[in-house]
Order: structure tokens, then C-alpha cells, then sequence
């Protein structure tokens, strides 16, 4: 209240002061064009894509194919490249802290999983991260709607709702999110993150927005020449991960909780 | 035949009583700081992590929030199923009933990740999520029994007494099970995704409110030389008794289910053999101080006529409590989840349980003492509702509490044929 | 009499609180930094008198529709106002907004309203300057697209 107040008084009291400082504005301004000029014609140079104006719709439905026996064993692009996209390699071991305990509080979107069959010893890798469920358990716990799907099949976290109840990291069952435990700095334009909130894979919703074609962690695994990890509209039958699922035998882990994950595996 | 009861003020000598505030103080003090260091610093203080998302501070919380609708038992018994006995002691229930919860939520709310936002979680609401149920069911519970004392105090209260007694009564039935459920809906962990949480959580607070209950009753009126006649201490140990008894049951129950569907056997197994600390808390903790050994004395033909014993027993099923809540809460959290039936995980970027180990959690000393805080703001609300308003009957001694049934079975025993 | 003199101390409080808010309206500056893109513009995407009110409202109403419907690239985000209200200093390094002598976190200072927006977002422009965001806060000036005058700053690492 107070503030508005304040706010009410400061434009009465000073129309007359930017009056006078508008034209000397004005006449900078045309300095600053001159100098503005030869970015114009470098930005027309460079292509990019409309960033979205309309809100993302359910006629699309993102998710990512997952062919682990691509999936190379010692192989790590995928999470270095989801790390440096999302700005995660920014984040500090706090000063005192234990390597030990560190690894156990810092926030991981991806990571690499070794598996070996009890029964037959074959060894399997795969990249594991949010699973974006059709019913994601995450959405139904979180008590302020925080977390939450978007139209287009992304789970993701509101950072502005989340109080850091972490009710949604009790409830995944793929032990996809994290926390994050302290103070960041330096964060990314493109993915604000900060202490206290609870965050996940969001199959880079910036990208998606700014109408890129993949995730980061594709384009990594597609750059190795592994091609593990194909991403993509599982509602567009034309489409390559369409056209994958097709070809390929692929489950959901846990199957049994009946989730519908947007994230599929082939030879698990 | 029957005496008027009647409330007083607790009057003990103003140096004590400030004394006691003083120490109450200083623990919510420190509780205070804690909080401020969690908040400033981050969780890294803690022992809490990315695979153990809920720590002390939580089983300091949940066992209070359980505690506060058990100890509103005695003033239900008293109204709803019109046992007189218990009438005199149903202020005293109510006042420890709000008490308990807001020192129970307190330590929720600064355990937030983002404390600040609490606004947030009062204007957004997820209706599917429980954990948005309960604030309801905590928010109403308060105003409900904060009416409830008022119809026990107030003459022009009188005729509501029932109806907002029974109103209360289920209120806590559900705000229990809801609490319980918070746990027993959570299917992806092996340990939780048990629908008996729920009812066993009514149980288990049945019995830690009780504890909680007799504890501070005897304390006060000790304190100022009350009495508390053989009478109604006998009630409440063998009250205190069914519910011990009641909750191992429903463990018993839980356990077993566990062990019986094969796709919780390797949770069971490691809880009840080779869990290492969970494993010590849960047959030493659970087990031994928080049900057989109360048992034993609240049983026990000599010790169970003597205060002290009693005594021992209600703070063996408050330790037992915690020690329930903290394998519960965070025993199941460091289970590993059963992401790859079959599947042994060699490697993983994220702890996934490698090789089939727990995770790894320590509590920090902030934690603890945040939930210390927690219990020191429920003890302070109690020292002063007790010292400013009549809650405490003047005396409990058996020929001033009211005839009870059990009594009048005497009597009619004595009575010549 | 007590009444009487209750009434005057309240009434000399209220004209004291009154001369003090006109006081301090005086005392109020142009929060733009000299130096930043900003301060060569007439105003911001909207006219500065309805900026200073609800610039708030603005970005909240943004980031609903940024975080839940996807869309970027509207006038109103926050990146656009870093963008634009970013200055450098002789090093040719970026300013974070939020310190108390820069654009956001001088006002919120004196206002002594919580500044928070940076505790998770980017206080300094760390992408290329022709961001859809600044790009459309630019264009809803009418100044057509924004050039690239401080390309070469480094902060946080361009991505």
C-alpha cells in the first residue's frame, strides 16, 4: 500500500524534471541508432526461430525414445550436456562441505544407470531422468500446484508456487528431481534456478519454446554418434520417434504403476 | 453424590513457573537460530539430500501433529462416549491438543524450502494433493477445538458440548488419516503405497497422545502438590496399555502384509535384519522401549501402582514414538526404490541404491534441534494456557472425580446379595 | 482531557506522516542508470508512470503464461528488462541489476520493497543480445530490431 502511495506522489512531483530530460533522451537516442545500425543487418544474418505467442497445446506430446543398446558404456555426453544447457555445472560444493555429502545434495536432472541382470548377468546402460508421466504422481502430491504438466506433456516445476515441501520428491517413483540446498549465483537467462525449490528434467522447455527441433542431451548423444537417445512428438504418427516405437520393443520402467511415461526404453 | 469440579489457575511459585518459561524460551531460541541458519545456509546443513527428502525435522513434526489429535482423546471419551471420569480432564486435553499441532506445524513450515512463500501454499490449492487436504484438516482442527474448550468453559457453551465433541471427534479420525496417508498414498516407495498407514497412524496417536497427556498431567500437578487419586491414574495406564498394544498390533499387521505380498519382501527383510541403524531403532526403539517394555510396567502387578513407573512407561511410548516415526519416515526414504526388478544397479550418477544399499542419511544438529523448538513451543503454549486460564481440576482424587462405571460395578459387587 | 490529547498526537502524527511522504517524493531520482540501453529511450514498454506502478503485475502476469503456456517473447519478461537496464562498467562488465546502486535494486532499496525475482534469474544478461525477449520489448517501442552494442560482455557464459 504504502508503496503505491510513494509511487503516486513521485510521478506528480517530477512530470516536469522528465519533461526536460525526454528531449535530452531524444537526442542521444539518435547517436545510439547510428550505433545500433550495423547490428541490425548482423541479427537479419542470423536465422532463429520464432520464439512461441500462442500457449502450447496437447496436440503435441514430447518425449524421448531411449535405445539402450546404443547406449555406450563410460559414456557421459548426455549428462554434460544436460549440465551445461541448464546451467547445473554452475552449481558449487558449499565451502565446508564432504565430497561425499555433496554428491548426494546437488541437483542432477540426468544420470547414467548401470544395470546387470540377476538372473543372466547381461549389462545394460541407460540414461535415467523425469519420465514425464501421462498421471505424474508429482502433480497430484504438490500442494500448491507447483508442479504441474503442460499442455504439450512437459513435467515441470513452477519455481514461483514451490515452497521446498519436496512432497513431489517422496512421491516420484523414478527419483527424478531434486533439491536444490544452497545458494546459487551466476545462473542461465534461458533456466532460472535457485535454493530452496525443487526441480527436474524439463526436456529443455526453453528449447521447445524457442522451436528448436531436440533436447540437449540428443543432440550430445547424437554428436558421440551413439543416437541412443532420440527425442520427439509422440502424438505425430510421422514422426522418428513414432516411426521408433514402432519398430522397437520398448517399455516404461515400472510398468506396474501405469503412468504412461513419455520416456520409453528399448532393451531393458 | 457428585462433587462440582473445580478449575484452577496453576499456581506455582511465580520463580519457578519463570524459570520453566525461561528454559521453554531458550529451547525455542535455539530452535529459532536453527531455523534461521537452515534458511540462510540452505539444507546443505543438514543431513537431509536429494534421495532422504524428509529428516528429523520431520519426524519431530508428524510425531506432534499425531500426538495433538490423540491428546484431544480424553476430552472425547469424556463428552462423546460419556464416560464421567473423564470429564474433568477434557480442558486439559484440548489445550495439549493445540498445542502439540502448532508446535508440529511450526517445525513443517520452517523446514520449507521456501519458508517465505507460506502465503503461497494459503492462496494456491492443489485439491488432488492430501498434503493440501491436511491444511484444511489442521486449520479446522485448531478452530474446532478452540470452540470445543469454549463449550467446556463457558456455561452458555454447555448445550453445544456434544455436538462440537463429536465434530471433533471425527475431525481428528480424519486428520489423523490423513496424516497417515500423506505416507500411505505414495506408491512409488516399497515401504509406503499401504492404505493400513492411514488407520495405524490413528492408532499410533491414540497412544502418543496419551503418553504426552498423562506426562504433562502428572507434572503439573505434581508441581503444585494436586492430587491425583489411584483412581484415574489406574484408567489412564490401562488406557495407555490397549493403545500400546493396539499399535503393535497394527504393526504386526503392516509388517506382515509387507512380508506376505513378494513384491515388498526385500523392503522387510532389510528393515527387520540388516538395516542397520533402521534396523536398531525399529526392534530396539519400536519394539522393546515404545511397546513391550511399557507394557511390561503398565501390567506389571506392583510397578504399575506406583506414579514414577507410570510415569516411565508414558515417556518410554513418547521415546518409542519417535523412534517409530523416524523409521517410518526416513528408514523407508533410504530403502532404495525398485526402479529395475531383476536388476542389480552397478553404477548410477544419483545414488540409485548401488548394489542394493540404503541411502545414506545423518541428522545434523540444527535439524534436531529445530525439532526440539517444535517441542518447546508446544510445552510453552501449555505452561501458559495452564498458569492464565483454569484449565487444571483443582484435584483428581478419587472421591472428588466422578463416579465412574467401573466403580459402580464395585459397588454392586460389594453390596450383600 | 486524555481523549483531547490522544486526538491532537494523532492528528500531528498524520500531518507528520503526510509532510514526510512529500518530503521524500522530492527526493526521489530517475532509478535509470546512465549508461544502459534504457536511458536512451523516451520510456519502457509501457508509459514509465504506468511502468513504476505495475511493472510488477506485468512481469507476473508473463511469467504465468512463460512457465505454463510456453510463451516467449512477449514485451513483458524480465529478461527483456535486464536487457535493457543493464549497465557496464569501464571493464565493459555487465552490472548485476540487483545491486542496490543499479536499476532494479536502487528503487527496491528505497522503496524497501523485497527484491527476489534474482535469487533464481539471471541478474546480468548472459545470452546474445538479440534475445526474442529484449527483441520484442524493443519492437513494442517501435524501434524495430535491437542491434547488438554490448556483444562482446561476458557474464555467466553465453549459451
Amino acid at each position: 500500500m504504502k508503496d503505491e502511495n510513494r509511487a503516486t506522489h513521485e510521478s506528480t512531483e517530477h512530470r516536469g524534471i522528465d519533461k526536460e530530460r525526454r528531449a535530452l533522451i531524444g537526442a542521444a537516442a539518435g547517436v545510439g541508432a547510428a550505433m545500433v545500425a550495423p547490428g541490425v543487418v548482423l541479427h537479419a544474418v542470423q536465422a532463429q526461430a520464432d520464439p512461441r505467442s500462442e500457449p502450447v497445446t496437447s496436440d503435441v506430446r514430447w518425449g524421448l525414445v531411449i535405445d539402450t543398446a546404443k547406449c555406450a558404456d563410460g559414456c557421459s555426453a548426455c549428462v554434460d550436456a544436460c549440465n551445461e544447457e541448464n546451467g547445473l555445472d554452475l552449481q558449487t560444493k558449499p565451502g565446508r562441505e564432504s565430497e561425499e555429502k555433496w554428491d548426494r545434495q546437488k541437483a542432477v536432472w540426468i544420470r547414467k544407470v548401470k544395470l546387470q541382470d540377476n538372473q543372466t548377468g547381461r549389462i545394460t546402460n541407460l540414461p535415467m531422468m523425469c519420465q514425464h508421466c501421462e498421471d505424474p504422481p508429482c502433480v497430484d502430491v504438490c500442494p500448491t500446484g507447483a508442479s504441474f504438466k503442460r499442455a504439450d506433456g512437459i513435467v515441470m516445476v513452477d519455481r514461483h508456487l514451490c515452497i521446498g515441501c519436496r512432497y513431489c520428491m517422496m512421491a516420484c517413483p523414478y527419483k527424478a528431481r531434486s533439491f536444490i540446498h544452497e545458494d546459487l549465483e551466476g545462473q542461465l537467462t534461458s533456466v532460472p534456478r535457485g535454493k530452496g525449490c525443487v526441480e527436474s528434467c524439463n526436456l529443455c522447455a526453453h528449447r521447445r519454446d524457442y522451436g528448436e527441433d531436440s533436447t540437449a542431451c540428443a543432440d550430445a548423444c547424437a554428436a558421440e554418434g551413439h543416437n541412443a537417445i532420440v527425442f520427439g512428438d509422440l502424438k505425430d504418427p510421422n514422426s522418428i520417434i513414432s516411426q521408433l516405437l514402432k519398430e522397437l520393443s520398448t517399455r516404461q520402467i515400472r510398468e506396474d504403476l501405469e503412468l504412461n511415461t513419455g520416456v520409453r526404453y528399448a532393451g531393458v | 453424590m457428585m462433587k462440582r469440579i473445580v478449575y484452577r489457575e496453576w499456581r506455582i511459585p511465580p520463580a519457578r513457573y519463570w524459570s520453566i518459561l525461561g528454559i521453554l524460551a531458550a529451547v525455542i531460541g535455539i530452535g529459532t537460530l536453527s531455523f534461521g541458519y537452515m534458511e540462510h545456509q540452505g539444507h546443505w546443513v543438514t543431513g537431509m539430500n536429494n534421495a532422504v527428502v524428509w529428516g528429523t525435522p520431520h519426524v519431530f513434526a508428524v510425531f506432534l501433529i499425531i500426538a495433538a489429535s490423540g491428546a484431544l482423546n480424553i476430552a472425547s471419551i469424556g463428552t462423546v462416549f460419556r464416560k464421567p471420569i473423564y470429564k474433568p480432564l477434557g480442558r486439559l486435553s484440548g489445550l495439549l491438543a493445540v498445542a502439540l499441532l502448532m508446535g508440529g506445524l511450526l517445525i513443517l513450515v520452517t523446514d520449507l524450502g521456501r519458508p517465505e512463500r507460506l502465503i503461497v501454499a494459503m492462496t494456491h490449492y492443489n485439491f488432488s494433493s492430501i498434503f493440501a487436504w491436511n491444511i484444511f484438516l489442521y486449520t479446522g482442527f485448531m478452530i474446532i477445538v478452540i470452540a470445543y474448550l469454549w463449550t467446556m468453559a463457558d456455561r452458555m457453551g454447555g448445550p453445544f458440548n456434544r455436538p462440537v465433541g463429536i465434530l471433533a471427534l471425527l475431525w481428528r479420525l480424519a486428520l489423523t488419516t490423513g496424516t497417515g496417508s500423506i505416507f500411505g498414498f505414495l506408491v512409488a516407495r516399497d515401504a509406503y503405497d499401504a492404505a493400513i498407514l492411514g488407520p495405524m497412524f490413528v492408532v499410533l496417536s491414540f497412544a502418543y497422545g496419551l503418553a504426552v497427556f498423562m506426562l504433562v498431567l502428572m507434572f503439573t500437578f505434581a508441581d503444585e502438590g494436586r492430587v491425583i487419586g489411584p483412581k484415574i491414574l489406574r484408567r489412564l495406564k490401562n488406557l495407555l496399555g490397549v493403545f500400546v498394544a493396539g499399535s503393535l498390533y497394527f504393526m504386526l499387521i503392516y509388517h506382515l502384509t509387507n512380508l506376505y505380498g513378494a513384491k515388498y519382501d526385500g523392503f522387510e527383510t532389510w528393515l527387520l535384519t540388516h538395516g542397520g541403524i533402521y534396523t536398531f531403532a525399529f526392534w530396539v526403539g519400536c519394539v522393546l522401549v515404545g511397546g513391550l517394555l511399557p507394557l511390561w510396567i503398565i501390567y506389571h502387578p506392583e510397578k504399575s501402582k506406583e506414579r514414577n513407573w507410570i510415569a516411565a512407561a508414558a515417556a518410554l511410548v513418547i521415546l518409542g514414538g519417535l523412534s517409530t516415526m523416524y523409521v517410518v519416515i526416513i528408514g523407508s526414504q533410504a530403502y532404495p526404490m525398485p526402479l529395475f526388478p531383476g536388476q542389480t544397479i552397478l553404477e548410477s550418477g544419483f545414488g540409485d541404491g548401488v548394489g542394493g544399499q540404503a541411502a545414506s542419511y545423518w541428522p545434523s544438529i540444527p535439524e534436531f534441534l529445530l525439532g526440539m523448538g517444535g517441542v518447546g513451543v508446544a510445552m510453552l503454549i501449555t505452561a501458559v494456557g495452564v498458569r492464565v486460564l483454569q484449565f487444571l481440576p483443582e484435584s483428581l482424587a478419587d472421591e472428588v472425580v466422578p463416579v465412574d462405571e467401573e466403580t459402580m460395578g464395585e459397588a454392586a459387587f460389594v453390596k450383600p446379595a | 482531557m486524555a481523549k483531547a490529547t490522544v486526538r491532537t498526537i494523532l492528528l500531528v502524527g498524520l500531518v507528520w506522516a503526510l509532510l514526510a511522504q512529500t518530503v521524500l517524493a522530492e527526493e526521489v531520482r530517475r532509478y535509470v542508470v546512465e549508461g544502459s540501453k534504457a536511458a536512451e529511450l523516451d520510456a519502457c514498454v509501457e508509459p514509465t508512470e504506468r511502468m513504476r506502478r505495475m511493472h510488477f503485475e506485468f512481469i507476473k502476469h508473463q511469467r504465468i503464461a512463460t512457465v505454463h503456456q510456453g510463451i516467449r517473447g512477449t514485451k513483458y519478461s524480465l529478461a527483456g528488462c535486464v536487457d535493457c537496464h543493464i549497465s557496464y562498467d569501464e571493464q565493459r562488465q555487465p552490472q548485476p541489476i540487483d545491486r542496490p546502486d543499479q536499476f532494479c535494486g536502487a528503487c527496491h532499496a528505497y522503496a524497501a520493497v523485497d527484491l527476489n525475482c534474482f535469487d533464481c534469474h539471471a541478474s546480468v544478461p548472459n545470452r546474445s543480445e538479440d534475445s526474442p525477449e529484449a527483441q520484442a520489448a524493443h519492437q513494442a517501442l517501435g524501434l524495430g530490431p535491437l542491434g547488438s552494442l554490448a556483444q562482446t560482455h561476458a557474464g555467466g557464459g553465453e549459451r
